[in-house]
């Protein structure tokens, strides 16, 4: 370098380079007039997935909010003591010293029959006595139902039940033996979420009748629980702490409001971190529609860029006044999307209702909307940054020679290094929102993955398009099909907004479709369909007679006897349950066992390790009893280890002699723990029939006379168990159908900027056909062949990609086959390829009704 | 007393690499112009004539050879110092006028110096626009102007940075005859009066012949340097002694 241009490169250090230089700002407002309303566009982009961040983001703080307020009210007393048991003496002696007020409840499952309708039905019983809840209320129709059902021979009872029967208040009910009168309906339990009620809807009577219904009898599962409210003083988490041996040793389970606090929070924060993902998912697509609208937009400013270089511009300074723009347009996009999000949330509240077990007030959090701003921005910068970084390239020379292309550094370490940036950025956001590196990387690897298929199918649509040309088509084809691959074409783009939005639908619909799939066929090809459960050995027999005598056969006829675990190896579960360095589940280690005992498999059934031991001889035999294998993985137990049960207060010792895998997907029962012939027939039991009722019509009329003859016995049948599972898929299909129509309202606006920004491009090609003699109705054709082309393909890869989705959903995750659904996705691809030839047409109106030089004019 | 180079040009050449060949567009150029000096380089199309002035303006780098301007040494400054010498020293008018169309005219006129820190540019602008003949115009875009007046406010843009040299490209290019002269006559006082060197790439040998010298170029070589006789150069002449 000579002397003299060493001098002046030293002199010319950069003035005033800076984004904060004015002149940078006022060229930013300068360049963005006349185009103000396509930036908004590519602005609305990113606003919708702002909105729907910042409208879950607030409700999650409302709700952690509202958990901390109503917290009282979620357990509606200060401790909570359950027992599967009824409570021994030395318990209640327990209960007594520890005062306070207290209720007694006792739960269970029991079929409840409506004479007026003359419907039976499954449902939870709860027999109240006492004052709870303490804090909180129930909330009824009519409300002073609340408290009048508590005394005399009067029932709550669910309002979903009473309108699935058509029994009104005053109406009367029958639980077991005794006749109730329906005092009000029961709309909503302190701490329970409406949705809860599909598992089983509730009944409250008071606990003075329990006994008269005869419900509880040997066998039956039920839940004994004691609620206690103490004077401000106590401390229940103390209390407890306090009282441990003997919970411990009674196997009690409590609750205090603080672990019932930390459980909701828990469940509401994944509820709502799940939800989050969705709209960042839309905040995503609203980014890649951002690059591709920053893409175009610098392509179209390439001669401006080079005029400012050729005037004296310093790159940093072309750079920042683009860089400006994107900024300003994140963060209008950021403010419009957080106060949308605001506006969103107080229409949350009603859309997740079902799944709220507190009430909701839609208050402003400025951290949610901090945080979905700061996400906006953030993504917005990333995603413009990429095509930005091409001004850094731009030559001045383009000033002289339209033609010259600008080469792009093949290695720019820039471009790298904002790769990876948006990589860190969507797994730091999933890693946050999952609360787990590794479902983090998972969401976004597969968010990766999507859209790099997506963009190898617009890749691969674009080669095969043009090597495959249909030279014999009519010119209008040729041309609409042509525009897939010619310079500036929309198909990347298109195919990303598309084909993702697509895709999340159609993932939904099939996942849904296969598990309801599944349940529908465990009652297929004469498999078992209804189930008759609580039966006394004393009923065993006449129950079966009595399903005989509907003309249905009796499938099975099964022995249940209840035992809890004692010992495994020697080591006493309770020693187990304290050792901090065990793997075996604690769950695996309380739970009380529902076994069974038979000389062979069913035909669900294949052992996969050791033998089947079919009977018991001699009383001095080993018991070789057989385990299912996904409770033999809880236990880390395995063939040859000692089990010493503790049936009903006699010691059983026995000896794992076989694993067996077992179908649960059937109906019929199948059990944990199976005893070979010849050792439990002398235990307490009760019986389990199966049946198969060809109808609806049949297996209810089985159902009421059963009930009638044998009040205590519950029945469960198929339709029910598919009607339950229906209603609940039916309530997370809305909220995630709610969540991603963000996703799906930013691809009709990325898809609707894509068409605008490519709006020139067409205008100067239509005014070109028209000029040469193309008519209105040609260019109106073409135009919509593109579209077609465009909606299709595109449609076609999310489905083929939700497809492959569900599939491994299905197989993965839900342990299931998938189940296509055709007729379902054929409409999908046509509702998608209609909506992208009509937005795509909509956008170019204007241009085939006017004069070729009006357009040109106007457009310039 | 006649004063140093304002444009030096030594031994230019330009090659691009086409697969396995190399293909020659300028080949061993040399000329030098003085302040005030107008020159017109001609040839026929793929001559390198725009070849030539990108070198010359610093919009691109040569192969071999070296171009200084004000005698600055363009060969090792980096891109944004060659910016620099551009805003400080070099003025454009282009075939296509190359105004920015979300400008006004007065906005386009104000940019290199407002590229250079300067405030209190409008005024100066104005007056431009104003010996161009479009003090009516200020605050019409592109868009609004006829060809002609874009290319008017060019030219105000051309000369507000006071620059040592002016390179033209095809100036009338894209104007039809009656409009061509008088951007000529504005262009030529214009720089009579900055007393502005100009670089003036041409087809038309008319417009050519209005300045002092001629280079004409033909395959990427100078095949003709000569100087022409009229009242321009008599009056540059004049001016210079």
């Amino acid at each position: 370098m000579s002397k003299q241009s060493k001098n002046y490169a030293l002199k010319t250090m950069p003035i005033k380079l800076s984004l904060f230089d004015p002149w940078i700002w006022r060229m930013a407002a300068r360049d963005s007039r006349n185009q103000r309303r396509r930036l908004l566009l590519f602005m609305s982009s990113i606003a919708v997935g702002i909105a729907a961040l910042v409208a879950i983001s607030s409700v999650g703080k409302n709700l952690d909010a509202a958990i901390d307020e109503q917290a009282k009210a979620l357990l509606g007393a200060d401790l909570l003591i359950r027992s599967r048991q009824p409570f021994a003496a030395t318990t209640e002696a327990l209960f007594d010293s520890l005062g306070g007020a207290q209720s007694r409840e006792v739960g269970f499952a029991s079929m409840i029959y409506f004479p007026k309708s003359n419907g039976t039905r499954l449902a939870r019983i709860r027999a109240l006595a006492g004052d709870f809840p303490y804090y909180g209320e129930f909330e009824t129709a009519p409300s002073a139902a609340a408290t009048s059902f508590r005394t005399g021979q009067h029932a709550l009872v669910e309002d979903a039940l009473l309108l699935q029967y058509g029994a009104a208040v005053g109406d009367s009910m029958k639980i077991g033996a005794v006749k109730f009168q329906i005092v009000g309906r029961l709309k909503k339990m302190p701490g329970e979420s409406s949705a809860s009620a599909f598992f089983g809807p509730r009944v409250y009577f008071p606990l003075a009748y329990l006994e008269q219904t005869q419900l509880v009898q040997r066998g039956s599962q039920i839940t004994y629980a004691v609620y206690f409210k103490f004077d401000r003083a106590i401390d229940a988490k103390k209390l407890v702490e306090a009282i441990k041996p003997h919970l411990e040793q009674q196997r009690l389970r409590t609750e205090t409001v603080e672990t019932r606090k930390a459980e909701l929070g828990q469940a509401m924060r994944n509820l709502t971190n799940f939800l989050s993902l969705v709209g960042f998912i839309a905040l995503l697509l609203g980014s890649v529609g951002v690059a591709s609208a920053v893409h175009v937009y610098i392509k179209q400013k390439l001669s401006a860029i080079a005029v400012l270089r050729c005037l004296g511009a310093a790159t940093r300074q072309t750079f920042n006044i683009f860089l400006l723009q994107a900024l300003a347009l994140g963060l209008l996009g950021s403010v419009v999307g957080a106060a949308i999000g605001v506006y969103i949330q107080t229409l949350l509240p009603s859309v997740l209702s079902d799944f709220l077990p507190v009430q909701l007030e839609a208050n402003i959090s400025w951290p949610a909307i901090a945080e979905g701003m700061l996400a906006g921005l953030t993504m917005a910068l990333l995603f413009a940054l990429l095509p930005l970084l091409a001004i850094r390239n731009i030559s001045p020379l383009l000033t002289l020679r339209a033609d010259y292309e600008t080469t792009a550094r093949a290695r720019d370490p820039w471009r790298w290094l904002l790769y990876a940036l948006i990589a860190l950025a969507i797994t730091g956001f999933a890693m946050r929102q999952m609360q787990g590196w590794l479902q983090g990387l998972i969401f976004a690897a597969a968010v990766g993955a999507s859209f790099g298929l997506l963009s190898a199918a617009a890749k691969l649509l674009t080669v095969m398009t043009r090597k495959f040309f249909p030279d014999g088509w009519s010119y209008t084809w040729r041309q609409g099909l042509a525009n897939l691959f010619r310079p500036h074409n929309q198909t990347l783009m298109l195919m990303l907004a598309i084909g993702f939005g697509a895709f999340l639908i159609s993932t939904l619909y099939l996942t849904q479709h296969t598990l309801l799939r599944q349940v529908s066929l465990t009652g297929a090809d004469e498999q078992p369909n209804l189930v008759f459960f609580d039966i006394q050995p004393d009923q065993q027999a006449e129950a079966a007679e009595l399903i005989r005598a509907s003309g249905l056969p009796v499938m099975q006829q099964v022995p249940i006897v209840t035992m809890r675990l004692e010992k495994i190896n020697g080591r006493d579960v309770r020693e187990l349950q304290k050792d901090s360095t065990t793997t075996i589940s604690g769950w695996a280690l309380r739970r009380e066992y529902r076994s069974s005992y038979r000389d062979s498999l069913n035909d669900n059934e294949k052992i996969i390790a050791g033998k089947f031991q079919p009977r018991v001889k001699n009383s001095a035999d080993t018991i070789f009893v057989s385990l299912e294998k996904d409770i033999a993985e809880e236990l880390k137990a395995k063939v040859g280890d000692e089990l010493v049960f503790d049936v009903q207060g006699i010691a059983m010792a026995t000896r794992i002699g076989s694993v067996r895998e077992v179908d649960w997907q059937r109906m019929m029962p199948s059990f944990f723990v199976l005893f070979p012939q010849g050792v439990l027939e002398a235990a307490p039991q009760f019986h389990v029939i199966v049946t198969r009722a060809p109808s609806n019509e049949q297996s209810a009329r089985l159902q009421q006379a059963m009930v009638q003859r044998f009040p205590n016995v519950s029945g469960i049948d198929l339709a029910l168990i598919l009607n339950t599972v229906d209603a609940i898929l039916n309530k997370v299909a809305f909220v995630i159908r709610f969540m991603a129509l963000f996703s799906i309202m930013t691809g009709l606006i990325v898809l609707a900027g894509a068409v605008i920004t490519s709006r020139y491009q067409r205008i100067q090609e239509s005014v070109l056909l028209r000029t040469l003699g193309a008519n209105r109705r040609q260019v109106l054709r073409i135009m919509a062949i593109e579209y077609f082309f465009l909606g299709g393909f595109a449609a076609l890869t999310g489905l083929l990609l939700a497809t492959a989705a569900s599939w491994a959903l299905a197989v993965l995750v839900f342990e299931t086959s998938f189940a296509p659904a055709a007729l379902p996705m054929l409409v999908i691809l046509i509702l998608v390829m209609g909506l992208t030839m009509l937005i795509g047409l909509l956008n170019s109106r204007g241009i085939i009704d006017r004069p070729p030089l009006e357009v040109l004019r106007a457009e310039a | 007393m006649i004063s140093s180079p304002v444009l030096s040009v030594k031994n230019l050449s330009k090659s691009y690499n086409s697969g396995d060949r190399t293909l020659t567009v300028l080949s061993h150029v040399t000329f030098s112009l003085a302040k005030a000096a107008t020159c017109a380089i001609v040839g026929p199309s793929g001559s390198g004539k725009t070849t030539l002035l990108g070198l010359c303006a610093g919009l691109d780098r040569p192969s071999t050879g070296a171009v200084a301007i004000h005698g600055i040494d363009l060969e090792n400054l980096d891109e944004d110092a060659r910016a620099k010498i551009r805003n400080e020293f070099v003025g454009f008018v282009f075939q296509n006028f190359q105004l920015m169309p979300t400008l006004t005219a007065l906005e386009n006129v104000m940019v290199p110096l407002e590229l250079r820190g300067e405030s209190r540019v409008k005024a100066r602008a104005a007056e431009l626009l104003h010996r161009v003949g479009l003090e009516k115009r200020l605050h019409h875009y592109p868009a609004q102007l006829s060809g002609g007046e874009q290319q008017r406010v060019a030219l105000a843009r051309a000369f507000i940075n006071r620059p040592k040299i002016l390179f033209a490209d095809e100036p009338t290019g894209n104007l039809d005859a009656e409009t061509s002269e008088k951007i000529v006559h504005l262009l030529f006082d214009l720089n009579r009066e900055a007393r502005t060197t100009l670089v003036l790439v041409t087809h038309n040998l008319e417009l050519a012949q209005r300045t002092q010298r001629i280079i004409r170029l033909k395959g990427g070589a100078v095949i003709a340097d000569e100087s022409t006789n009229n009242k321009y150069t008599e009056n540059v002449l004049v001016e210079a002694i």
